[in-house]
């Protein structure tokens, strides 16, 4: 019974780190969410197994906002927002799909070998989900520094915050609190970068964060903009030319 | 008399794959054209055609060496070699310890590099664009397929096929992940080594999509029975693979009856029409790819085997 657990959460906890990858992968928006809403089920999936363990109840309520806000709500949002901003096509990547793979393979290493030496003498369970938490943490993280369009980069970090929960119900006796303002915190952000997501939109008329860049005086845009001020009415033409592409 | 028992048993495991190899190939192809509404020829069709290439002269190119007229027998005994390694009704043949997981990817490695130095012997254009493309592929299936070997090793405690097949079959497996991911990227080697759709198209006469049939273009008669047979013997090899890792039940094992044997010998035949029904659904429901899109679909594969090496040293603690 003890090593069928074992294995049933590292089945869990690896598909999550797996479906982590498969998301730095994607290059269509709606295919993204869609692996989204997966992780979140696998997410929700792996808590499960560890509340049927621990034999905390308490879990299952985190088990039931990662499934209602994670699987349902943000995808079905994104969704909408996706096909409000009309913005459902490729998603393009700073570094290309073989380089983000293999760094995400090199994070998923380091995360293993680090974890596995710090927490060496800890519980077997909670020291396999705190290994697989991290690299789910790095590759939020990896996901959001690669993409440019905000959309994506929201996903990365939902997709992170799957990978604090993960270490959450690893380690036994977190407070219940904590994790639901977690959760609710979680959900804020959502709305407020939805908000901001539209904001972006109307200032620049684009999601690509590129744009951004033009307005924080960054190096290769004033060579761009040669200084003058007085351009920035064609150089928003000039974003909405690279957005349409 | 055990001894001639075994290199009986061993010798029935060689007959057995040459004589089955072309008939999976005909059932492959009837089932693809039975889905796309074809009637398709019988599945016996591929053993007339072998014998028909037989008995026809053979066209050697002007230009061509004596390897180009070597290569298709030292090929086609290579391939033999390394599908007779491989456990199908049974483990524990005299022959087991040398049927190492790596020495099958060298052998089939050696194979390989006859077939796409054949290709350039002649000098055509298309020979050349063949063997060029059958390298680029390869280059990215082998590290994958030595990634699995990795993870399998690492799971088995052993690189020998018919340890790990006997591994497999008992309890101590346990549910892992690694095997799963293991698993489709072997598949996903599979297909492109053994040149099928979406990777490359066994059936195309389309000069820019050939892969394989592009290296074989300039062979006929014998030649070219030789190189088709070993095209499906090399099919037979990674389905009996798959089955042999992933699906051992109903294997003999050790110092089994003959009834044992026989048993092993009929699921065989049944894991080898699953697979190849398997194939040619999956090949059925899916359009070829780009060439510069092979180099994203088998990435999968070593990612796939990459990660589910670095998951099984999480397992267990160690």
């Amino acid at each position: 019974m003890q090593t069928f657990a074992l294995d049933l959460a590292h089945l869990l906890a690896g598909s999550l780190v797996l479906i982590s990858l498969m998301m730095l992968y994607q290059d269509r928006l709606f295919a993204l969410i869609n692996v989204f809403a997966m992780h979140a089920v696998v997410l929700s999936l792996s808590v499960a197994w560890q509340a049927y363990v621990q034999h905390a109840p308490h879990l299952y309520i985190t088990v039931l906002i990662a499934f209602l806000f994670k699987a349902l709500l943000i995808p079905v949002a994104l969704h909408r927002i996706i096909v409000r901003l009309e913005i459902h096509r490729e998603v393009e990547n700073v570094v290309g799909t073989g380089m983000t793979m293999l760094t995400g393979i090199g994070l998923t290493a380091l995360s293993m070998a680090v974890m596995m030496k710090a927490t060496a003498g800890a519980d077997p369970l909670a020291q396999q989900d705190l290994a697989f938490s991290l690299a789910v943490l790095l590759l939020g993280l990896l996901m959001m520094v690669t993409r440019r369009n905000a959309v994506s980069q929201i996903i990365g970090f939902m997709s992170l915050e799957n990978g604090v929960v993960l270490a959450a119900t690893g380690a036994k006796g977190m407070p219940f609190v904590v994790e639901l303002s977690v959760a609710f915190s979680i959900l804020i952000a959502f709305i407020v970068i939805g908000i901001f997501l539209f904001r972006i939109r109307e200032r620049f008329d684009t999601v690509d964060v590129r744009a951004l860049d033009r307005f924080r005086g960054e190096r290769r845009v004033s060579v761009l903009m040669d200084g003058h001020s007085e351009m920035t009415l064609e150089n928003r033409s000039v974003n909405e030319g690279n957005g349409a592409q | 008399m055990v001894l001639i028992g075994d290199f009986l048993l061993q010798g029935i495991q060689m007959a057995g794959v040459l004589a089955l190899a072309p008939l999976l190939t005909g059932i492959t192809r009837k089932v693809k054209a039975r889905l796309l509404r074809r009637q398709g020829a019988s599945v016996f069709q591929p053993y007339r055609d072998i014998l028909r290439l037989l008995r026809k002269d053979a066209i050697v190119a002007d230009s061509a060496s004596w390897f180009f007229r070597a290569a298709p027998y030292l090929i086609m005994a290579l391939t033999w070699v390394a599908a007779a390694l491989v456990p199908t009704f049974a483990a524990g043949l005299p022959f087991s310890w040398s049927a190492d997981m790596i020495v099958i990817i060298a052998i089939l490695g050696t194979a390989r590099f006859l077939l796409a130095l054949a290709g350039m012997d002649v000098g055509t254009s298309f020979g050349g664009l063949g063997s060029s493309r059958e390298m680029m592929i390869s280059a990215l299936a082998e590290p994958a397929m030595i990634m699995v070997v990795f993870a399998l090793a690492v799971i088995a405690g052993s690189t020998q096929l018919s340890s790990i097949a006997e591994f497999m079959a008992s309890s101590a497996v346990g549910l892992r992940v690694s095997l799963a991911m293991a698993l489709v990227a072997l598949m996903i080697v599979a297909v492109a080594e053994n040149a099928r759709i979406p990777v490359d198209n066994p059936a195309t006469h389309l000069e820019l999509t050939m892969v394989h049939e592009a290296m074989v273009l300039e062979y006929s008669g014998r030649h070219l029975a030789m190189i088709e047979l070993a095209a499906s013997l090399k099919l037979l090899l990674y389905i009996s693979l798959i089955a042999c890792i992933f699906a051992p039940w109903g294997m003999a094992t050790g110092d089994a009856g003959v009834l044992a044997y026989m048993v092993g010998a009929g699921v065989y035949v049944v894991k080898l029409l699953v697979g190849g029904t398997m194939l040619s659904l999956f090949e059925t429901s899916i359009a070829k790819m780009r060439i510069f899109r092979v180099p994203d679909f088998l990435g999968a594969a070593l990612m796939l085997g990459l990660l589910g090496a670095l998951l099984l040293f999480v397992s267990r603690g160690m």
